[in-house]
This record gives C-alpha cells, structure tokens and sequence, in this order.
C-alpha cells in the first residue's frame, strides 16, 4: 500500500518529481534579482544614502547566481546535457529558454557591471599586489590598463548604462521563473498571471534582506561601525516592497476565494491541513506580517540604534525564512494535490541524497563561501581601494 | 572585454557547429535522419486491418460489442511476428489480469464506464468465465 496518499491521486501524482531543489532554485534566483535592484537603487536612482552596500550587493548577487543553476543540474542529472540548450534553441519552450535569460543576466549584465565598477581598483591591486594574487589581478583586468580620468568617465557611463539594461534583466530573471509556474494551465495552485509579478515583488524582498543581513554581518565581523542612514533607507525600501508584495499576494488569494473554481475546495482544504504549517503559520504570520510590524515600528517610532539594528535583525531573518517557506508552498504545494481533486499526496524529504536536505544545505551555503571568495578577491570597503591606491602611488 | 566576449562567441559557435548533428532541424526541432533510422527499425504491430483479413469471425463479433473501437493487439500485444508466419502462436491471455488493467474500479474513471472491484465481483475467476471478451457485455448475449 502506498503510504502517505489520501483519497485518490493518479499514478503520476503520487511521488512529488520536484524535490526540494527546485524550492532552492526560485529562492536563489530571487535573491539574485533582489540584491542586484537594491545595487540598482544607488547606480541608476542614485540614492547615496546605500552606497555602502552597493558593491557587496554585486558580489552576492554573482554568488548567489554562480550557483543558481546547480539545483536544476543536481534535480534533473546529465549536467553535460545542459550544453543542448545553447547549442540547439528551443525557442517555444519557456524552461529551454532558461540557459538564455541566465547567460544573459550573468555575462552581459552582472560580470560586466562588476568588471566596470571594479576596472579601476583592479589595475590599482594589480600594481600594488605579488605573486600569484598580481597575476591573478592582471588576468582579471583583460589587458585594459588605462585608468585614465577619461577612460574611468567612459567606464562610469557604460556601467550606468549596463544598470539600466540590468534592472529589466533581473525582472526578466525571477519574472521568468514565476512565469514557468503560473503558465502551467493544468495546476490550479501555479495557474495565475499574476505568479510572475508576486515572484518579482518577493525577489525584490528577499534580496534586499539579505543584503542588508550581510552588511550587517560582515560590519559586525570586521568590527566597524554599521552605517544607520544606510541600514534605515534599505529598511524603508524593504518595508514598502513588502507591502506590496503581500498586498499581491493577498489580492491573489482573495480573487481565488472569491471566484472559487472547482478546484477551490481542494486547494482550500490543503491550505488548511498539509500547508497548515508553512504557509500560514511560517509564510503569512511568522515570515510576512511579523517583519512587516517589525519593520512599521522602526518607521513610525524614534527607536535607538541598538533597537533598530535588533529589529533589521530579526525581521530579515523571518523575511528569509517567509520567503522561502511562500517557494516552498508554491512548488511543493501544487504537487501535493491530485488533478482530479479527489485525494492528496505527501512529500518527504531525503536526508543524504543527491536531492535531499544535506544537498540543499550545501547549495545554500556555496554562495556564501564564493561570496567570501570574492569579497577577498574584490573588497567592497572603500579604505581598502584607498590603502591600495597610497600603496600603488608609493610604488610609483 | 569586447575582445574576450568575440572570441567567446566564436568559441562557441564552433563548438555549436562540431556538436550538431547536420540533419538537426531538417523537419523540425530533431534530427531529420532519426526518421530514417527509426523506419529501419523492425515492425513489431501488424494492425487491426492484418488480424481481420483472417479473423473476420472476430470482426463480425467486435463490431457490435462494447470492444468494437478497442484494437486487437491492445489486447493480445504486438502480433507482427504471427502475421508474417501464422505457424508462430500468440501467448494465451490471462482475463483475470488483463481486463481490470482497464475496468478496475477507479475514481478517476468515467461514472458510465463499465468498473467492478475484481475481488467482490468474479473472486479471482478469469472474465471470459462468464464475459466473451471480444464481446463482453452479458446482455447483449455475450455470456458463455
């Protein structure tokens, strides 16, 4: 007997096919999305008062997006296979246009925008760096040598430029992925126009959170002041986002109730039982409405510093977690039911399997470690750049 | 940077044009000599149309049955072989196990389709017991 099944599923129903992987995926991707429109804040809408996050908002979003595929490899196997997808386009498939949307964010968007921000103080460590780092460096600047006033001026132009290209890019990213849900006609869970636009205003949220979780971590690790008028604007932003991200969601759910299709009882029940927890309890309350008050406080009220930093805390971890518990209803939910509506399934997580729960902990720390990675090849701090700069010039 | 994205792009296209098959979208979005290869490949159904130029007694029976559409090697499985040489037999049909692959109960099945919980309804006896298979329904005299 098949253990975990109520009611009746049809034989293809029964097992869930996408595992907990592809929670990671939306959810990576989505963090992608958001830490390059929060960097886009202070390039394109010069709102100075992030400029302390701008560059570290860069480096996490090419970390996070290095490793954004590696769950889809992971889930489907044959990652030799992927290579199909460039070579032979399927231009009618939404899912085979993927490897596009992802080149086109990471090679002409975000590496660009890196390499032009960081042209400058590449050539400088160049110069004032040894041994296998000076090399590293001097591949690193591809030849381009010229800082110039005039040649900087034209980099500065080109990486406003590459921004604005970028903020349609990165909604074309997650607006991707909430697009291959809500197009799938045949699930009423995913089945919504407005899947797209939900999954970009929660990018935009989750990303912002974690960037300013980062900042205040790394600030907190380094053991320098954390820049309050920085970390209060990114609040404020993300507070409003989140308005309009659940406002969203919500419009979502009630235009469900109110239309109530035939399969809206079913959905209903599930939200009431097998999604009891993650949705309502971890996604709406825990993970939405608390940083939602949390964040409102710190607006409405003259709270101290040490308060504030608390509350930017705790609410972009429970908006973390809210985040990825709404991926984790929208991908495992729509399994969980049958397309007959007559019975449910159940998922259960693997431990050490190529898809199970210590491989998705590990994809959530590699971005972390690359992100290391490069915030020591490319320092995000200015005094660095600046201790740099004296040093290249005592050299000359 | 422009230079690094040309020869790239280059790399790439010449990869793209060793790794393509050259019949590659010929037809469509596959490889077009898949169809000459897959045509080679050696026939295992004879269709309904070869069973009934020998089996017209059959026919008759079908067509006014229940079973008129279903086709015969839906049943009795890919019969190539015992068309070409009629010396070479069909294995012999379990109804117990075949008929419920289609009319056990289910609730994803039609209401007006003919289901039976098998157990309750013939205790594990064959269905040809008391259903003709090429014509079952007991009524219209397919009984034994």
């Amino acid at each position: 007997m098949t253990t975990g099944v109520e009611g009746y599923m049809y034989p293809n129903e029964i097992t869930l096919y996408w595992s907990v992987l592809i929670v990671l995926y939306p959810y990576i991707t989505g963090l992608v999305a958001g830490a390059f429109i929060l960097a886009s804040l202070e390039r394109v809408f010069r709102v100075d008062a992030i400029k302390p996050t701008y560059r570290l908002a860069l480096l996490t979003a090419l970390a996070f997006l290095v490793v954004a595929p590696l769950p889809l490899q992971l889930h489907l196997g044959h990652p030799e296979r992927s290579f199909e997808m460039y070579f032979t386009p399927h231009r009618t498939s939404a899912m085979a246009m993927f490897g596009f949307v992802y080149l086109w964010y990471l090679m002409a968007v975000l590496t660009v925008e890196i390499w032009l921000d960081y042209r400058r103080d590449i050539v400088v460590m160049a110069q004032s760096s040894s041994g296998l780092k000076r090399w590293i460096y001097q591949v690193l600047t591809l030849g381009s040598n010229n800082i110039s006033e005039r040649a900087l001026a034209i980099d500065e132009r080109v990486g406003w430029l590459i921004t604005l290209i970028g903020i349609p890019s990165a909604f074309l990213l997650h607006g991707y992925v909430g697009f291959i849900f809500g197009s799938i006609k045949a699930n009423p869970w995913w089945s919504s126009p407005l899947m797209p636009v939900v999954f970009i205003f929660s990018a935009m949220v989750s990303g912002i959170a974690a960037v300013m979780l980062l900042y205040m971590l790394i600030m907190r690790l380094r053991r320098e002041k954390i820049d309050m008028l920085c970390m209060d604007t990114i609040a404020s932003y993300l507070f409003y986002i989140f308005i309009i991200d659940f406002s969203l969601e919500m419009l979502d759910l009630i235009h469900r109730i109110y239309e109530a299709d035939e399969s809206f009882r079913t959905l209903n029940f599930m939200v009431h039982t097998k999604l009891y927890f993650s949705q309502i309890v971890l996604q709406i309350f825990v993970g939405t409405l608390t940083p939602i008050v949390l964040l409102a406080l710190t607006q409405v009220l003259k709270l101290p510093e040490i308060a504030r930093k608390r509350i930017y805390t705790v609410a972009g971890c429970l908006t973390l977690i809210g985040i990825f518990a709404m991926r984790w209803n929208v991908v495992i939910g729509g399994q969980l039911f049958s397309k007959s509506f007559l019975g449910y399934t159940t998922y259960k997580m693997a431990l050490a399997t190529r898809e199970g729960l210590l491989m998705s902990i590990a994809l959530t720390i590699l971005p972390l470690f690359i992100l290391w990675v490069l915030v020591k090849l490319l320092p995000p701090w200015p005094e660095k750049v600046q201790s740099g700069t004296s040093a290249a010039s005592a050299a000359n | 940077m422009v230079a690094l994205y040309a020869v790239g792009t280059l790399t790439f296209l010449g990869i793209r044009a060793f790794f393509v098959p050259h019949s590659f979208g010929q037809y469509g979005h596959y490889r077009g000599a898949a169809i000459t290869e897959i045509a080679a490949h050696p026939i295992h159904f004879a269709g309904h149309q070869t069973c009934e130029t020998c089996h017209a007694d059959v026919q008759e029976m079908k067509k006014t049955g229940m079973h008129a559409q279903v086709s015969c090697e839906a049943c009795h499985g890919p019969l190539a072989k015992h068309a070409d040489d009629p010396s070479i037999q069909p294995a012999k049909l379990d109804t117990a196990v075949l008929c419920v692959r289609c009319h056990a109960a289910s609730a994803a099945r039609p209401k007006g389709f003919p289901q039976v919980a098998a157990a309750e309804h013939s205790n594990g006896l064959p269905c040809e017991t008391c259903h003709k298979p090429h014509s079952p329904a007991i009524s219209a005299g397919g009984a034994k």
